[in-house]
């Protein structure tokens, strides 16, 4: 079942919240399932049940490259480990293990990262990774997803326990625009069409999905029909509904809580300039570093904005002319 | 020896710890477990140890800090406004859209701040770097640097210590702040670490383990630091996650702390009670 339920209004339930119940929901329904963590289970909640299940949850300290070479070796050993730390640290601070001890072994292993890009907000730009994603993106076989509210990232935590390879969640611990209806399957590797469009699309993923709706609708009161499609899962693309959409519109616009080099952007631009270039423009961090401050503060200040992703879809309009 | 002005260094400590309530209550909540616990050794650091100039703060030849444990940005914060580097009512914009005081320290940023740090464990190996660097110079400067005992359990803070130890950076002062807590609790049921004395010592430190809340202690410890040798330096600050303000320390779970009106007057009318006490 999926059923989009996007009205702009807040979900009631915090993504830190869905992690802490959905976390230990799967460790029980399957024994292989182990939870690992790097002195952050009081961030996502998971801190209680831990402390009442050692054998399955594992605190490892803060010592993250430690934490995914021992993930890795469960993994060999059969176990289904889901991993979690900060964005920054669940993909920089442990590259090569995830790549080699991961990656290269062929150890299953799923990573969740919180608070990525600007919902880092007070912890600052030591802690606001614009460039997981591409790092992600870059291990063979990895599967790569920016959830977009906490119904979704339920069904992708759950989807991934059991899929091969390196799986990476980046999802942000505070409130999200409902999209999608509690219960939703949202099957990994498929774009959802929330919005149809003739005039350009919309490619959004993570917390621009929200912004992309609010532009779609601004546009509409201008006569311009923008289509919205959620491209949370980035790796593996849905390239043939990304080509799709651009023989159909002709304009593309993606929007991205994330560095423009190395992410959602270069993904389908990748696809597109095989099967079908057309003109394309962005709203990402336009390669800069993060800093500190409130999420709405931020979002201004890289452009992470409805308002910009209107902006970029008049100016590729203009191009298409 | 050096007269230890007693008063003076503990009025300070009090002055860092009302900044950085300060600054917090500003914002409404920040890191101020780790920031409270190392208020005294700032002060004895900054109020004594360190050579350094409020009004020339990239002086090559400085005595630098390395706070690796980056969060505990507000007690620099602090200090450094108590000395003039920056204005104190700054202290204010902690967080702030576009300000010079982000939660975690930043060389860039804020003047006086010596290093970029937040992701624990690199203030380490940055640390070793520009000790090596001073030696390679020729300057006398020292380099301080400041660890969290849950940030030892990342690998690169004894890599860092294994490199110190083996180029002889007696030059290198390791500080150690044992709080015994880390972000999820008590340290002893994340990941003990078991004895730093013996852990530092089997390193190639020279070591010593003091009562980190004691600025006589500390000036003391640090004293013996300035006579050189072959070997890096390590004091193990046995402190408290919180200290100086007892509802806090009393806290657990006081790794990041709201403040809220009604706590900020009542927490800062007990640091100007202890500030009254000691400069009557
Ligand atoms: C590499 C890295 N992992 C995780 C974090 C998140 N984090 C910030 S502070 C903290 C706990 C630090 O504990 P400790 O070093 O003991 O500091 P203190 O008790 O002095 O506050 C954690 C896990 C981080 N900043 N950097
Ligand atoms: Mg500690």
């Amino acid at each position: 079942m999926m059923k989009i339920e996007y009205t702009g209004a807040m979900d009631p339930r915090l993504c830190k919240a869905v992690l802490g119940e959905t976390i230990p929901k799967l460790a029980e329904a399957d024994p292989d399932v182990i939870y690992l963590d790097a002195d952050l289970m009081n961030c996502i909640g998971t801190a209680k049940w831990a402390a009442a299940h050692p054998d399955r949850a594992i605190n490892c300290g803060i010592a993250e490259a430690n934490m995914v070479g021992v993930a890795c070796g469960l993994a060999s050993a059969g176990f289904k480990p889901i991993v979690h730390t900060f964005g920054p640290f669940a993909s920089r601070r442990c590259y090569d293990q995830l790549f080699l001890s991961g990656g290269y072994a062929r150890n299953s292993i799923t990573v969740i990262g919180t608070d990525p890009g600007v919902t880092a907000t007070m912890n600052g730009g030591t802690h606001m990774p614009f460039e997981d994603v591409a790092l992600y993106r870059a291990i063979p076989g990895s599967t790569v997803i920016d959830a977009t509210d906490p119904n979704m990232l339920e069904s992708v935590l759950r989807q991934c326990v059991d899929r091969p390879g390196v799986k990476y969640i980046r999802v942000g611990r505070k409130q999200y625009a409902t999209v999608y209806a509690p219960g939703s399957e949202t099957p990994i590797g498929k774009a959802v069409t929330l919005r149809e469009g003739s005039d350009a699309v919309i490619f959004a993923a993570g917390i621009m999905v929200h912004e992309a709706m609010q532009a779609a609708q601004a546009l509409e009161a201008e006569g311009i029909s923008a289509a919205v499609v959620d491209l949370f899962t980035i790796k593996p693309l849905d390239a043939e509904a990304v080509v799709s959409w651009a023989q159909k519109t002709g304009a593309v616009v993606v929007a991205e809580n994330h560095n423009r080099n190395g992410g959602l952007y270069d993904a389908v631009t990748q696809v597109l300039s095989e099967e079908c270039p057309v003109p394309c423009r962005c709203v990402a961090v336009e390669d800069e570093f993060g800093e500190v401050g409130p999420q709405g503060y931020l979002q201004k200040r890289f452009g992470l904005t409805a308002e910009h992703i209107a902006q970029q879809t008049c100016a590729v309009l203009e191009r298409k002319k | 020896m050096d007269e230890i002005n007693v008063k003076k260094l503990r009025s300070f400590a009090v002055r860092i710890r009302m900044g950085t309530l300060e600054a917090i209550h500003s914002l409404g909540s920040g890191h101020l477990g780790g920031s409270l616990s190392i208020a005294d050794v700032l002060a004895v650091l900054y109020g004594r140890e360190m050579k350094v100039d409020p009004k020339n703060p990239g002086w090559p030849e400085r005595d630098k800090l390395v706070c690796s444990k980056g969060h505990a940005g507000p007690a620099v914060y602090s200090t450094l406004a108590n000395l003039g580097f920056i204005p104190y009512e700054e202290l204010k914009t902690l967080n702030r859209p576009g300000t010079r005081l982000p939660s975690h320290c930043d060389r860039n940023k804020t003047p006086g701040v010596d290093m970029t740090t937040g992701s624990l464990g690199q203030g380490t190996s940055l640390a070793a770097g520009m000790a090596l660097g001073d030696r390679l110079r020729g300057y006398s400067s020292r380099t301080f640097l400041i660890v969290g005992d849950g940030e030892s359990n990342e690998g690169q803070v004894w890599e860092a210590f294994s490199f110190a130890a083996a180029k002889k950076l007696s030059n290198l002062v390791v500080l150690l702040d044992w709080n015994k807590r880390q972000l999820d609790g008590y340290t002893d049921d994340v990941l003990p670490m078991g004895d730093y004395v013996a852990k530092f010592n089997a390193f190639g430190f020279d070591t010593v383990k003091v009562d980190g809340n004691n600025v006589e202690e500390l000036a003391k410890a640090l004293e013996r630091t300035r006579q050189g040798g072959d070997k890096p330096y390590a004091i193990i600050l046995d402190t408290v996650k919180g200290a100086g303000i007892p509802e806090v320390a009393e806290t657990v779970m006081n790794h990041s702390y709201t403040v809220d009106d009604d706590r900020f007057r009542r927490y800062m009318a007990g640091l100007e009670a202890q500030l009254q006490e000691l400069e009557g």
